[in-house]
């Protein structure tokens, strides 16, 4: 690897648990990202004529905090002061002037912080995202902006004013308690899951957006890293891996989706299904099963099945049920009702889901299941009418294509 | 002399890795396999699932199962077993039976293996 890609993959790594101890000091997020900032300048000179340090994250934070100190006293005294950078030093020798060696442990609560600051419930979804992207995961304004459909403006406003939000937000700097760090972790939990199906409801072509399913869940891993016996975490993160998994079968070469049950199962991505697994086997373990943990159960068996006709629809079915106790939605109920279908016959399925019908009414995914099923039935003017409203509200051309195939198998058949 | 190499890195970097990245380095590191594997020098390879799969058993009178790798720095590593098992709860009891039986202290990380190639009988152990 060059000495340049080594550096990047570095400070992208050391990233998060940087910035969490910058902010936890200077309790401010700018001045934050801007000493991460500089001391990401002097690791690129310093780095390759020294080699690594041991711990980058804490020469990051060392070199930044006093990089900004610096320039805090300068500006204070308004006089030169002598530089007592330390750039070209040994980056060993500095990692062993720190006050203590920080490990795991210690990082913890500063990442789990700077996590929930960006995740902070005073923010709307929008801007969670953007900040989470921008902060913690370093993606340029260009990238998010890029993969969030809007101008680079727009997006820079958008990040500005979240951060003016926290700033004038309560954010707490001390030590959490137990049930504030569960409470947090969960928010948190919920906002990569909000980053990955940005990136997950998209088309092939828009590459940006699909990079930020493997943003979420390299994002989903350090959380995990740090909060090793949540089992809900090890459910969110086979989740992600699973759902990713199908993304090289999700497309045709035009760019349309191909739904899950004609999906070309070779072209799954073994090593994160394995991966995936492997998390949901070891959550099981604690029997404390919860919604991410029940949607990655049904992810598995969806991987497990070699082919389509293998699925266990019965299982997914309950599976489904116990998601609709335990986090109860018209949409998990939507999704029951597939499993239904396949169980008991369209009929069934059918009277599931018409008590849905005034909340998904403007959901595109509610009219073209219910068109399906219809055409099952052998109501064929009736699933004309829900295709149409399908295709009405689909947000991608790839989802409107993928209803007006089944407009044209009507017209076939008549 | 039969002798192991374990490999060490930091797991936030090498997760952070493309895939194309990824598959880059691997392609490297095949290339200095090939010629071992030819020779019949070359005995198991194994490339690990990320430490966030982990758990670890603490031997004691009862074995304590805990999630996450094997953290502690006062015990060196001193062998491995490759098992074949259906779930992690397979080789957790695999991992209780042999703590048993060796009646000493210490601990076992189970890790899922991503990769696993066994390669060719090596000239020394035929």
């Amino acid at each position: 690897m060059t000495d340049l890609a080594w550096i990047d993959a570095s400070l992208i790594a050391a990233r998060p648990r940087a910035i969490g101890a910058l902010v936890r000091y200077f309790r401010d997020l700018d001045t934050a990202e801007e000493a991460f900032q500089n001391a990401s300048l002097k690791a690129l000179e310093a780095w390759p004529k020294h080699g690594p340090p041991r711990d980058p994250a804490a020469w990051l934070i060392f070199v930044g905090r006093n990089v900004a100190l610096d320039a805090a006293r300068r500006a204070q005294k308004q006089t030169e002061l002598p530089a007592t950078l330390v750039a070209d030093e040994d980056p060993d020798a500095v990692a062993a002037q720190l006050d203590h060696q920080r490990e795991n442990a210690d990082y913890r609560d500063d990442v789990l912080r700077l996590l929930f600051i960006c995740c902070h419930p005073e923010l709307p979804p929008s801007q969670q995202l953007a900040l989470a992207l921008r902060i913690i995961s370093g993606l340029t304004v260009k990238q998010i902006a890029r993969a969030f459909l809007v101008g680079e403006a727009a997006m820079e406003q958008r990040i500005t004013r979240a951060k003016a939000r926290i700033a004038g937000a309560d954010v707490p700097y001390e030590a959490p308690t137990a049930a504030e760090r569960a409470t947090r972790i969960g928010v948190v939990a919920a906002t990569i899951y909000l980053v990955f199906n940005e990136g997950y409801s998209t088309s092939s072509e828009q590459a940006a957006r699909a990079e930020l399913c493997d943003e979420a869940i390299r994002l989903s891993r350090l959380l995990l890293r740090m909060f090793q016996d949540e089992p809900e975490l090890m459910g969110l993160s086979a989740l992600l891996m699973l759902q990713h998994a199908r993304t090289p079968a999700r497309f045709d070469e035009a760019g349309e989706i191909i739904l899950l049950e004609d999906q070309d199962r070779t072209r799954w991505d073994a090593h994160l299904i394995a991966e995936g697994l492997a998390l949901l086997d070891k959550a099981m373990r604690h029997r404390r099963p919860g919604p991410y943990q029940i949607q990655a159960a049904i992810a598995a068996l969806h991987a497990r099945a070699i082919h389509q006709e293998d699925t266990d629809w019965a299982q997914i079915d309950l599976l489904y049920a116990s998601l609709e106790r335990l986090d109860p939605s018209p949409v998990v109920t939507l999704n029951r009702a597939v499993a239904v279908a396949k169980v008991r016959g369209a009929a069934e399925a059918l009277a599931m889901i018409a008590p849905l019908e005034r909340q998904l009414a403007g959901y595109f995914h509610f009219h073209g299941l219910r068109g399906a099923l219809l055409l099952e039935l052998g109501k064929k003017s009736e699933a004309r009418t829900a295709f149409d409203r399908a295709i009405a509200l689909a947000r991608s051309p790839a989802e409107a294509a993928h209803i007006r195939l089944h407009l044209d198998r009507l017209q076939q058949k008549r | 002399m039969l002798y192991a190499i374990f490999c060490y890195d930091a797991e936030a970097v090498t997760c952070s890795w493309s895939k194309e990245r990824d598959a880059e380095v691997m392609a490297s590191l095949a290339a200095v396999q090939r010629p071992l594997v030819e020779q019949r020098r070359l005995g198991p390879v194994a490339r690990l699932m990320p430490t966030t799969t982990a758990v670890t058993i603490r031997k004691g009178k009862e074995a304590m199962v805990m999630d996450g790798p094997f953290a502690e720095t006062k015990e060196q590593l001193l062998g491995f077993y490759v098992v074949d098992v259906a779930t992690l709860d397979d080789a957790v009891e695999i991992a209780q039976d042999l703590a048993k039986a060796s009646g000493s202290g210490g601990a076992y990380e189970l890790r899922p293996i991503m990769t696993y190639r066994s390669n060719t009988t090596l000239a020394a152990t035929a």
